[in-house]
């Protein structure tokens, strides 16, 4: 039988961090945040050493340290520096220093490979307990706040006008990312995080006349994605992490090609 | 202080106070000194030259920008309508006019169709915003300003892409909705020949309030004329050969 215990575990992993993913990468998409996700991303390989190095969870260091990164870079901006030179140096430097502090730690010997690349076959109850925690909090979140984050992302000056600060609802926006790295870096690994957040809103995008729709499409990509990546790589083969963001970009590429299609029918 | 200063509306609660602003932008002093009020069912104009620091008075008022000295003080009810003077809604967004119209506030479809159809828009509710002329588009945004029924309507350039007729119909739009709501109206406009029609008090600003009051003492005002020459005269004779349109008589007879 192909659904295995750890396939379901797997699924349900992948499940739960694109469900998630789906509504706050298509805020990552339409506030142009790709590249803080990205770095964000990149800090969590100095959480797992931090964490490896004080035995604590690999969630809680990761998700510490993806939080100050996050806080940090909103500190800098506009500080003379570019958003994206600032990104730069912080990212590759947390992931430099991060590197090297996994050096050290010698008495456990770690997997880099499973937190670069993710390593969902071997999520345990655990970790799906963690995973839904987080994506379900994330949901949460993205929930509540949706007007007010729409009405921000829409115009900062219009949210002010409706009396609500729109740097209140970025640093949700923040959070809601520190916590979906921290869950998915067993999915796919802190190289592929931002994959999720961004390809299934994108491929959504050509098909959606409102944000719901966009968000609502970006999960059923994400689903399909999940299921067919965790198929694919079971009888190819291949890395699960990457076969799923290979599935993603393939409904991307799909999905845009269609709509180019149906376009230039119409316009006939 | 100019001698064209006079009262407003003294026994009506300001909906804003602002007192003894200071905005510093990168070092320059944007705004300095300004002390302004906003009382229910006056229409006040901001006139000034480009870089004057008008938008910068709007969106500081609303609360949009740190101010360096002095403080707002809005009345505890205050619900702002806001016009922005552009608003650019990312490509990747979806956005229709229905869906913007909702934001942030969802409204009872019977309230979308209506404000859709009195903006002249009804036929546009299922476009994309993005899809939208400039005209429709700022209609849209006014459409939206208007739903929730402000006591403070805030317009910043809100003609801008409209020619002159529509500008005309514009501000005697806004004259209507300050009747029908009974609501505060802060514009901001480059088209003093209307502006001085339409309003109860113009300010005129640079960096600095350098006079405001009574559209005719201001436009007479020796600063006024430094800032924007007398080539305005235009605008004079259309205010002085218009009785029936004397935008002063309407708040007397209010007050």
């Amino acid at each position: 039988m192909m659904l295995d215990d750890f396939m379901v575990r797997a699924a349900l992993a992948g499940l739960g961090v694109v469900l998630a993913a789906a509504p706050l990468g298509c805020f990552v998409v339409w506030r142009r945040m790709a590249f803080f996700g990205a770095a964000t991303a990149h800090a969590a390989v100095l959480g797992v050493a931090l964490s490896l190095a004080l035995t604590i969870s690999v969630f809680a260091g990761v998700l510490a340290v993806a939080l100050l990164m996050a806080i940090v870079v909103n500190l800098l901006t506009d500080r003379g520096y570019a958003m994206d030179t600032l990104l730069g140096v912080l990212a590759h430097a947390a992931l430099a220093f991060g590197l090297v502090a996994v050096s050290f730690i010698t008495d456990v010997r770690i997997d880099l490979m499973a937190y670069l690349f993710g390593d969902i076959l071997a999520v345990g109850r655990h970790d799906l307990a963690i995973i839904w925690g987080g994506a379900g909090l994330v949901l949460l979140l993205m929930l509540w706040r949706w007007q007010a984050l729409l009405t921000a992302t829409v115009s900062e000056d219009l949210a002010y006008a409706e009396g609500f600060d729109p740097r209140r609802e970025g640093l949700i926006l923040t959070i809601a990312l520190a916590i979906i790295i921290a869950v998915a870096i067993k999915v796919v690994g802190v190289l592929l995080i931002t994959a999720l957040l961004i390809i299934p809103a994108a491929a959504a995008r050509p098909f959606s006349t409102t944000p719901e729709r966009m968000a609502g499409g970006a999960a059923a990509v994400g689903i399909i994605s999940v299921i067919t990546g965790l198929l694919g790589s079971w009888h190819l083969d291949t890395p699960t992490g990457a076969t799923i963001v290979c599935s993603a970009t393939l409904l991307f590429i799909f999905l845009n090609v269609a709509s180019i299609v149906k376009r230039s029918s119409e316009a006939r | 202080m100019a001698p064209s200063q006079r009262m407003m509306s003294a026994h009506a609660q300001p909906l804003i106070r602002a007192t003894d602003l200071r905005v510093r932008i990168g070092g320059n002093a944007v705004l300095e000194h300004i002390n302004f009020t906003i009382s229910p069912g006056e229409i006040v104009t901001v006139v000034g030259p480009n870089g004057s620091g008008k938008s910068t008075l709007l969106r500081a008022l609303i609360g949009a920008i740190e101010l360096n000295a002095g403080h707002i003080q809005r009345q505890s009810d205050l619900r702002i309508g806001y016009v922005p003077q552009r608003l650019h809604i990312d490509p990747t967004l979806p956005l229709t006019v229905r869906r913007f119209l909702n934001l942030p506030k969802r409204h009872r479809e019977a309230d979308i169709q209506q404000a859709l159809e009195r903006a002249g828009i009804a036929s546009h509710r299922d476009a994309p915003m993005a899809g939208l002329s400039g005209g429709q588009f700022q209609r849209a945004l006014m459409a939206r300003a208007l739903l929730d029924r402000p006591n403070l309507l805030m317009l910043d350039e809100a003609s801008q892409g409209l020619d002159q007729t529509g500008t005309a119909d514009f501000y005697r739009q806004v004259e209507e909705i300050r009747n029908a709501l009974g609501c505060g109206v802060v514009m901001v406009s480059h088209d003093l020949h209307v502006v001085m029609r339409a309003a109860d008090r113009v300010v005129c600003l640079n960096h600095t309030i350098c006079c405001q009051g009574h559209p005719e003492d201001v436009s007479v005002d020796p600063e006024y004329r430094a800032l924007f020459g007398t080539d305005d005269e235009e605008a004079l004779a259309i205010f002085r050969h218009d009785p029936h349109n004397h935008p002063h008589d309407d708040t007397e007879a209010q007050s």
